[in-house]
């Protein structure tokens, strides 16, 4: 990363890079809200920020004037490279209609209710086991030694990739979700031994066909046709991306909630019929998932003069903090019975994974409290976070209490 | 009174079957439908009205019956 001069006004020169809002974006939304709703910047090339609820739902909805072709800023403008249309890097996060509907489509039944929440069982025994390997002694790394570990096993259980591979997978993982905002060239060379990985486990799919996810994407179709390789790797690097450090985020920053609210903790420990509301509200007000769009062509827009190929910036963590569409905003309210966040996204590319989010965050939760019903922050200072477009503790030592 | 499910909004974000399982269900694509023609009753609508407060698609109504 290079250094890049510090920020000294949000609204004229955003950076969501800026360690500022990486350790605490918040105040920074609320100001923008009152005094410059959407922002603007000329870093990454030009990009724009909707700090409200109205201005993130209407581009998230809009997909005449915004592209998905790339949903990560990054510096500079796009490359054709980056925007193989219609298809996109990652289908269909990184699609337009009306490829994007058919790419959906394809997959959505994998992540239905009906298929994700027989997953339960399993995601229970995994954090069980999870648990059982942390050393309670005091302090626990609750993001590092739990939350991360979740996401990708459960991932790579769907895909069938072979448990012994983990530790490759988690690699690939890392060079995936750390690599993707890097130049092209970079990102090219980072790729290779992940795209090497992954094509020798569809290769061993397509001989070997089975029950998962790899096979279901290989024996797809559209209009007749299987899908391509690189539709297939691509649907793949989209639910590594999506799937992983989301979910992590949303584990850690709910446990960092906890640690330091005794009186929620509390009440989830006692009253478990709770977790599902609570579950809504953790995502509501730790969405980590902030999603990017493209503008396809020069306009004004929400009164401000958009050039083809700025970025948007898609805040929905900062739309589910607008106090015009919720009640006490800036509180969390454990119990809070309405509740229409938007941590999934808005409109056509509503999180695939969000079944599969929610069962994981809530199971992860379940389990640890059953297992720690009392634990606070060791140390305030020595929280960190994910810097970037998924916001989550990175290092986040708990102390367990008797 | 009856709930309905504007197919054209809905978006599978998968809160009102959650949270008022005896009125919606999922189909196969995860998205929300009304279960059976969705006449509420009086000991229905408070939770219809919840699912509905909850849609972040403001893809549910609740028609008044003529």
């Amino acid at each position: 990363m290079t250094d890049k001069p510090p920020v000294l006004d949000f609204a004229t020169d955003f950076d969501h890079t800026d360690p500022q809002w990486v350790n605490d974006p918040y105040p920074i939304w609320d100001e923008l809200r009152e005094r410059c709703p959407v922002a603007h910047t000329d870093r990454f090339g030009g990009a724009w920020f909707p700090a409200t609820h109205a201005g993130v739902s209407a581009i998230a909805k809009d997909t005449e004037n915004f592209t998905s072709r790339d949903v990560i800023v990054h510096e500079g403008r796009p490359t054709e490279v980056d925007l193989p249309a219609p298809i996109g890097l990652a289908p269909p996060i990184t699609s337009d209609p009306p490829f994007h509907q058919i790419a959906r489509k394809l997959i959505l039944p994998a992540f239905s209710p009906g298929v994700v929440n027989a997953l339960e069982p399993q995601i229970r025994a995994l954090c069980n086991s999870l648990l059982d390997d942390i050393i309670a002694e005091g302090v626990v790394n609750a993001s590092m030694s739990y939350a991360r570990l979740i996401p990708p096993s459960v991932i790579r259980e769907m895909l069938g990739f072979p448990e012994e591979d983990m530790d490759i997978f988690i690699k690939c993982v890392h060079v995936i979700t750390e690599s993707i905002d890097r130049p092209e060239e970079e990102r090219i060379e980072l790729f290779a031994p992940v795209e090497e990985y992954f094509r020798s486990k569809i290769e061993d799919h397509m001989e070997n066909p089975r029950d998962d996810l790899t096979s279901f994407l290989l024996n797809a179709e559209i209009n007749g046709e299987k899908l391509a390789v690189e539709h297939v790797f691509g649907t793949m690097v989209l639910i590594l991306v999506a799937g992983i450090d989301t979910t992590w985020g949303a584990i850690g920053a709910s446990l960092w909630h906890l640690a330091q609210h005794p009186d929620d903790l509390a009440r989830l420990v006692n009253e478990p019929d709770l977790m599902p509301v609570a579950i809504e509200e953790f995502l509501r007000f730790y969405a980590p998932v902030t999603m990017a769009r493209l503008v396809k062509a020069d306009m004004d827009y929400l009164g401000c003069p958009m050039k083809e190929y700025d970025w948007i910036l898609l805040g929905f963590p900062a739309a589910n903090r607008d106090p015009v569409v919720f009640k006490d905003a800036d509180k969390f309210i454990i119990d809070r019975a309405e509740n229409r966040h938007v941590a999934f996204g808005l409109g056509i590319h509503r999180c695939i994974g969000s079944n599969l989010a929610r069962l994981e965050l809530r199971v992860a939760i379940e389990e640890f409290i059953k297992r720690y019903p009392k634990f606070e922050l060791e140390n305030k200072d020595d929280v960190t976070w994910a810097q970037g477009q998924i916001r989550g503790p990175r290092n986040l030592p708990l102390r367990i209490l008797s | 009174m009856k709930v309905v499910i504007d197919a054209d909004l809905c978006q599978g974000q998968g809160r009102c079957f959650s949270i008022a399982p005896s009125i919606f269900n999922f189909d196969e694509l995860g998205n929300g439908v009304v279960i059976g023609d969705g006449t509420l009753t009086p000991e229905t609508i408070e939770l219809a009205r919840l699912a509905q407060a909850n849609c972040p698609e403001h893809a549910i109504f609740i028609e008044e019956s003529s």
